[in-house]
C-alpha cells in the first residue's frame, strides 16, 4: 500500500487493518504478530505508540512528494492515494465506523458499539478484526447453531470475545453439549441467553453440570431442564450458588426435597441476592405466617419484589382479606398475590379500586 | 431546531414530591426516578444522521471497459451517527433532593429537576414546618430507638393513661415554645413580637436545634400510641428519640415503630407520587401542579437574600460609625 505519510511499521498495522486491506494474508499475520507485542492493546495507548514511532521515523525515510505546482493529467490524479483522515488516537470508535468494514457490518447487525468501547481493550480488538477472515465464519457458525438473527446483535454486545475464539473450540463445546443430550434448539436458546457459554472450556462445562446434578441430587433430565432455563448457572461462579443453598437449608429450614422443588420451579433463586431472599422469607414466613410447605408450593414468591409483597399483604390485611390457608374459604394463593399486575390485583383479589390502593400506600 | 428529546428535557424543570416507601434509602429513590426519566428521554427518536459525501466508482454507461470508470459524488447517511455507535442521547438527569428522609422513615420527599434545584436550598432555609406522624410503642427500649433495634430494657406500662401522656406532651410543647422564642431573636416585650406571634410567624433565625412547633396525641391504645408533630430543623433520628423521651417522662420506655412525613412545607401527601406513578408523564403533571408553589419559593428566596444583604449593609454602616467614633476618641486622647 502506497502512502504519502512517512510511517513506520506500526502505523501501517493500524490503518491497513482498519481498511481491511486483506490482500496478502501472510503480510497481515506479520502485522498481527507485531501488534501482539504491545500487551497494552488498549485503543489510545496503542495508538499513542503508533504516533510515537511516527515522529521517530519522520526524518529518515520521507517520501519525496511531488511539487504542488507540477501539472499532472487526470489519470495520474486518480492514481494518487490520499491518506485517510483517520485519527491515530481516539476515545471512541466513531471515527473508524465509516471506514472499517467490520465495524459497519457490526452496526448493521445491531451491536451497541458505544457499550463495547467502554470496556477495556475491546475497542482496539474490534478495530483489528478482519471481517471476512475473523467475523464472518463465527457469525455463520452461530447462525448454523440456530441463534436467531435478531439476537446476534445483543449477543455480540454482551460477549464480543466470541469473535476471537477459535472455531474448533466453539465446535468442540457445542459437540460436548449435544453429547449430553441437549437438543439443537435448546443449545441455541442457551447460547443466546448466556452469551459467554461458548467461551468456557469443555472441562469447565462438564464440571458445572456434574456439580448441579450432584449437589441438588437431581436426575440428569431435570438438571438439563434447570440449565436450559437458566444457562447463566454454567457461566458464573459457584460460590454464591452454594451460599444460597446453605441459606435455604440452614437459615430458612427447608427440607431437601422442598429445596429441590423450589430450585426446579424457580432456578433464579440460586442466583438471587442472599439478603433480599432473607428479607422476603422473613416477611412471608414470620409476618404473613405462611408455612414452609406452602412456600415450596409457590416458590414464585421468593422471586418477587419485597416492597410489592409487603404493600399487597398490608392492604389485604387492612381489608381483612389476608387469608392464605388453602383449606379455608376466600383463599388467596401466593402466586396470585405476587404475579398479578396492580389493576387486576385490585379488582380480582382485593376487590377494591386502584385509587384505594394508592391511597393506602400513602399511609404506610 | 430542537429534537423531541430536547423538548421533553426542557419540560423537566421544577419541583415535585414523591412518597418514599419505608425501608428504602433516599438515594435509591432518586436513582430510580433518574433511570425512569433517562429511559423515557432516550426512547425519543434520535436526530437524523449527518450526510457524508462519498465518491463512488461507476461505469459511464456506453463502454464497459474499466478505463471508463468515473467518480460520482453521492450523499449517504454517516454510520458514525447511528444510535448504536453514538449511544443514548442523555446520560444524566440531575435530580436534586430536598429535606432528607432516612431509610427507616417513609413519606413525602421533595425532588427538584433542572433549574429548580437551586430552589431546594431556598426551601430548606425558609424554615417551613414539616408534619410528621410518629407511631410509638410502650414497653421496651432499643439502642437505635426503632422497634427493630437491639432491645436494651423492658418495662411495664400499665400505669400510663391518656391523661398523663397529654400532660407530658403539653410540658414538652411548652419547652419547645420557649426555645422557639429564644431562637427567633425578637424581644418578647415589643409590639413586633406580639404581632409575629399573633400571626404565628415566629421562626428561628439562623442555625437552631430541632424545634417542635406543634405536638399532639391523635391515637392512644396502649401499648400503641400515635403522635402528630410539626417541627423545623429536625432529623428523623431526633423524632425517634422524642418518642423515647416521652416514654422516659412517663416512667416507662417506648420505641418508635414508624416515622411518616405527611407534609414538607407546601408539599402535601395528597399530591405525592407513589412508587407506581414514577413515570415521566406523571412527573410532568406534578411539576405543572406545583408551578405556582415554585414561584412563591423563588420570590421568598430572593426576598430573603435582599433582606440579608440590606442587613449586612446596615451592620457595615454601624461598624463604620463605630470606627469613626474610635478614631475620634483616639484623636481626642492624643489631643
Amino acid at each position: 500500500m502506497e502512502t504519502w505519510r512517512p510511517c513506520g511499521m506500526h502505523l501501517r498495522v493500524l490503518s491497513s487493518s482498519v481498511q481491511n486491506n486483506s490482500s496478502d494474508l501472510k503480510h497481515k499475520k506479520d502485522e498481527n504478530h507485531c501488534v501482539t507485542k504491545y500487551d497494552s492493546s488498549d485503543l489510545h495507548q496503542e495508538s499513542s505508540q503508533v504516533s510515537l514511532s511516527n515522529t521517530h521515523n519522520i526524518g529518515l525515510d520521507a517520501v519525496v512528494r511531488p511539487s504542488p505546482f507540477q501539472e499532472i493529467c487526470e489519470e495520474e490524479a486518480l492514481r494518487i492515494q490520499v491518506p485517510s483522515a483517520l485519527p491515530p488516537v481516539s476515545f471512541t470508535l466513531r471515527p473508524y465506523v465509516d471506514q472499517s468494514e467490520t465495524l459497519s457490518k457490526l452496526v448493521q447487525l445491531g451491536v451497541d458499539l458505544w457499550k463495547l468501547e467502554q470496556r477495556p481493550n475491546v475497542g482496539s480488538m474490534l478495530v483489528k478484526l478482519d471481517f471476512h477472515a475473523d467475523v464472518a465464519p463465527r457469525l455463520l457458525f452461530l447462525k448454523d447453531l440456530g441463534v436467531e438473527e435478531s439476537k446476534l446483535g445483543s449477543l455480540l454486545t454482551k460477549n464480543p470475545f466470541i469473535l476471537t475464539e477459535s472455531l474448533e473450540n466453539l465446535e468442540a463445546r457445542v459437540a460436548y453439549l449435544r453429547s449430553k443430550k441437549f437438543s439443537a434448539q435448546s443449545v441455541a436458546a442457551m447460547v443466546s441467553k448466556a452469551p459467554y457459554l461458548l467461551n468456557f472450556s469443555v472441562k469447565r462445562l462438564d464440571n458445572r453440570l456434574g456439580f448441579f446434578q450432584q449437589l441438588l441430587g437431581l436426575s440428569s433430565e431435570k438438571t438439563q431442564n434447570l440449565v436450559i432455563r437458566l444457562p447463566k448457572l454454567l457461566c458464573g461462579s459457584l460460590e454464591p450458588v452454594k451460599e444460597n443453598l446453605k441459606v435455604c437449608e440452614l437459615e430458612f429450614g427447608f427440607r431437601e426435597n422442598e429445596i429441590r422443588q423450589i430450585v426446579t420451579t424457580v432456578p433464579k433463586v440460586l442466583l438471587a441476592d442472599k439478603r433480599k431472599l432473607t428479607q422476603i422469607f422473613d416477611f412471608v414466613h414470620n409476618t404473613m405466617g405462611i408455612s414452609h410447605s406452602l412456600i415450596a408450593k409457590f416458590p414464585q414468591v421468593l422471586n418477587a419484589k419485597f416492597l410489592r409483597i409487603r404493600e399487597r399483604h398490608l392492604f389485604l390485611e387492612y381489608l381483612s382479606r389476608a387469608q392464605y390457608q388453602p383449606s379455608q374459604p376466600s383463599y388467596i394463593s401466593l402466586d396470585r398475590l405476587v404475579i398479578l399486575p396492580d389493576e387486576i390485583f385490585c379488582s380480582d383479589v382485593a376487590l377494591a379500586t386502584l385509587e384505594d390502593f394508592e391511597q393506602f400506600q400513602k399511609t404506610l | 431546531m430542537s429534537t423531541q428529546a430536547v423538548r421533553l428535557f426542557r419540560k423537566l424543570d421544577g419541583l415535585f414530591a414523591v412518597y418514599k416507601p419505608q425501608g428504602v434509602h433516599w438515594k435509591l429513590v432518586r436513582d430510580n426516578i433518574e433511570a425512569h426519566l433517562l429511559k423515557e428521554l432516550n426512547s425519543c427518536p434520535p436526530p437524523p444522521p449527518r450526510l457524508t459525501v462519498q465518491f463512488q466508482l461507476l461505469t459511464s454507461g456506453e463502454n464497459r471497459s474499466s478505463r471508463d470508470l468515473i467518480l460520482s459524488p453521492s450523499m449517504v447517511p454517516s454510520l458514525a451517527d447511528h444510535p448504536h455507535v453514538t449511544g443514548p442521547q442523555f446520560h444524566k438527569v440531575h435530580v436534586g433532593i430536598g429535606h432528607r428522609l432516612d431509610a427507616f422513615s417513609s413519606g413525602v420527599l421533595v425532588l427538584g429537576l433542572g433549574k429548580a434545584n437551586g430552589l431546594l436550598e431556598h426551601l430548606c432555609k425558609s424554615h417551613v414546618t414539616r408534619d410528621y406522624t410518629l407511631e410509638g410503642q410502650f414497653g421496651k427500649a432499643t439502642d437505635d430507638f426503632c422497634h427493630t433495634g437491639r432491645v436494651i430494657e423492658k418495662t411495664t406500662y400499665d400505669h400510663v393513661t391518656e391523661d398523663k401522656l397529654e400532660r407530658v406532651i403539653a410540658m414538652m410543647q411548652g419547652a419547645n415554645q420557649k426555645a422557639l422564642i429564644m431562637y427567633s431573636q425578637v424581644d418578647l416585650q415589643t409590639q413586633e413580637a406580639y404581632e409575629l406571634a399573633l400571626k404565628g410567624l415566629l421562626y428561628p433565625h439562623g442555625k437552631s436545634p430541632p424545634i417542635l412547633t406543634g405536638l399532639r396525641c391523635i391515637h392512644f391504645n396502649p401499648p400503641h400510641f400515635t403522635l402528630e408533630v410539626q417541627c423545623v430543623n429536625e432529623t428523623q433520628k431526633y423524632l425517634r428519640k422524642l418518642i423515647h423521651e416521652v416514654g422516659l417522662e412517663l416512667r416507662t420506655s417506648a420505641v418508635c415503630s414508624g416515622v411518616r412525613r405527611t407534609r414538607d412545607g407546601p408539599f402535601k401527601v395528597e399530591n405525592a407520587l407513589t412508587r407506581q406513578q414514577w413515570t415521566t408523564d406523571n412527573i410532568i403533571k406534578a411539576i405543572a401542579h406545583f408551578r405556582s408553589t415554585k414561584r412563591k419559593i423563588r420570590k421568598s428566596g430572593i426576598y430573603r437574600q435582599t433582606a440579608a444583604q440590606s442587613n449586612t449593609s446596615i451592620q457595615e454602616q454601624k461598624s463604620k460609625g463605630l470606627d469613626d467614633g474610635q478614631n475620634f476618641s483616639c484623636d481626642t486622647m492624643v489631643g
